[in-house]
């Protein structure tokens, strides 16, 4: 399996990087290469020009801009994986990281072209959309701000536009006390693509009580949805076993989930609703032990 | 399109197609071939290299994407010809392999392991090599073979200190 013949080029600017984006309709950006060359190397894309961002000065990096944390797109995820930063201001990135393809994958691949990418098992864009954060592109047009529930479209594919490059993932930080997170994820074996993923944040009062909520499913779906209405109704519950039930169960019940060779959509229909509770159930106990 | 690698600590230059990948680079123009072939889609592990020390699939990066990085291969695991470094040793004293098809990428992900932590345990060696497929020993004497070079370390830099 080799990739079909291509151009490659590594601009050193991101003005330079963009106008050989606008100049060839069949070039792509390559960052980390880790989904990309996969696909190149089963020739599910054949791009004629390869455009690598890895030596475009400030487009990595983790900064800490207080309503969120931004990550420049070549940021890599093993950088992510180990930065104390997002440990304590996004736990629910840094719970999701460690299931995103494995170590060698994560040496290489970056925040931004998972997102990208858009891979419907990526674990990256479901903790983005959960967290209801945005993307940063840039093209020889101009510049935008996407919102992550606005982003994804369909499988590994987004509403950015063409010719555009994502230059910055933006994740909001919810202010604690009392936050608690919870990352389930169902697959053929570890590091394998995800046929269910669930995340879920929480924030709790002192007296127990759900002030803030977000759970998403990923995995399952054509790209990754944060449940709104179950997010919603649990805010004020004490998020008992009874409330999380009646929460997901019409929301679940109602999403479009695929189905392949590997798993049937009844069966990741019942695991999604089973890791969403439990995501929920994590969340909730790790936001109590916070209080204490 | 020319280039420079710099693999296990010299300059080698290469004329390389764009879409060759590093692992193809390695093989068939430098001949290093302990990096091996298997999957080609960076599911399998068997064409592991570190990249600036850490672990990552010489199949999943074109060899141009690795100009400037430092790149190491198994060929560099042992001090000299017909000599073996303490973890290749391990993997011979536990029958950490029979093939051995996968077992240059198990040992370079292993280098990784126990330069980052010289004790882990058992579950974080089994998390380490998760990404490395093995269809011969069923894992059991590879993760052996890691701890008792973990042992075998830590007892030559308690050595070392003395």
């Amino acid at each position: 399996m080799k990739a079909a013949a291509f151009d490659y080029i590594r601009p050193k600017s991101l003005g330079e990087a963009t106008h050989l984006l606008a100049a060839n309709e069949d070039a792509r950006v390559i960052a980390g290469g880790q989904t990309l060359v996969p696909m190149m190397a089963m020739r599910l894309a054949r791009p004629t020009l390869l455009v690598d961002i890895a030596h475009i000065d400030g487009l990595s990096g983790i900064a800490d801009c207080g309503s969120f944390v931004t990550f420049g797109a070549m940021t890599r995820q093993a950088q992510a994986e180990k930065s104390a930063l997002v440990r304590t201001r996004l736990p629910l990135l840094a719970a999701a990281l460690p299931w995103v393809g494995h170590t060698p994958t994560r040496n290489r691949g970056t925040i931004g072209g998972s997102v990208a990418n858009a891979d419907p098992a990526a674990e990256i864009p479901l903790v983005l959309v959960t967290l209801e954060g945005s993307i940063c592109w840039t093209s020889v047009s101009g510049q935008g701000e996407i919102a992550a529930v606005e982003l994804f479209s369909g499988p590994m594919s987004t509403e950015m536009p063409a010719g555009a490059i994502l230059t910055e993932v933006r994740f909001p930080v919810w202010e604690g006390p009392g936050i608690g997170v919870g990352f389930h994820e169902a697959s053929a074996r570890r590091s394998d693509f995800a046929y269910v993923a669930t995340a879920a944040q929480v924030q709790l009062d002192r007296m127990g009580r759900c002030v803030r909520c977000s759970i998403g499913i990923g995995g399952a779906l054509a790209f990754p949805q944060r449940l709104p209405r179950a997010s919603k109704a649990l805010e004020g519950t004490h998020l008992t076993a009874q409330d999380i039930a009646s929460a997901l169960s019409s929301e679940i019940a109602a999403l479009e989930i695929m189905t392949d060779g590997h798993a049937s959509a009844a069966y990741r229909r019942r695991v999604a609703g089973a890791l969403a509770a439990r995501a929920l159930t994590d969340a909730r106990n790790q936001a109590q032990g916070a209080h204490v | 399109m020319k280039i420079d690698l710099i693999v296990n600590g010299h300059k080698r230059p290469l004329d390389v197609e764009p879409r060759v990948t590093l692992l193809d680079a390695l093989r068939d123009e430098l001949r290093l071939t302990g990096a091996h072939t298997g999957c080609e889609h960076g599911v399998c592990g068997a064409c592991t290299v570190l990249i600036d020390g850490e672990p990552a699939r010489s199949c999943l990066i074109f060899a141009v994407q690795a100009e400037g990085n430092a790149v190491t291969t198994i060929e560099a695991m042992a001090a000299g010809p017909g000599e073996l470094g303490v973890i290749q040793d391990a993997f011979c004293a536990t029958h950490g392999l029979q093939c051995g098809y996968c077992t240059p990428g198990m040992i370079l992900t292993a280098h990784a392991l126990l330069r980052d932590k010289p004790s882990p345990t058992r579950e974080e060696i089994v998390d380490a090599i998760s990404g490395n497929i093995c269809r011969c020993t069923g894992y059991g004497q590879i993760v052996e073979a890691i701890e008792l070079a973990a042992q075998r370390l830590r007892g030559a830099n308690a050595e070392a200190v003395r």
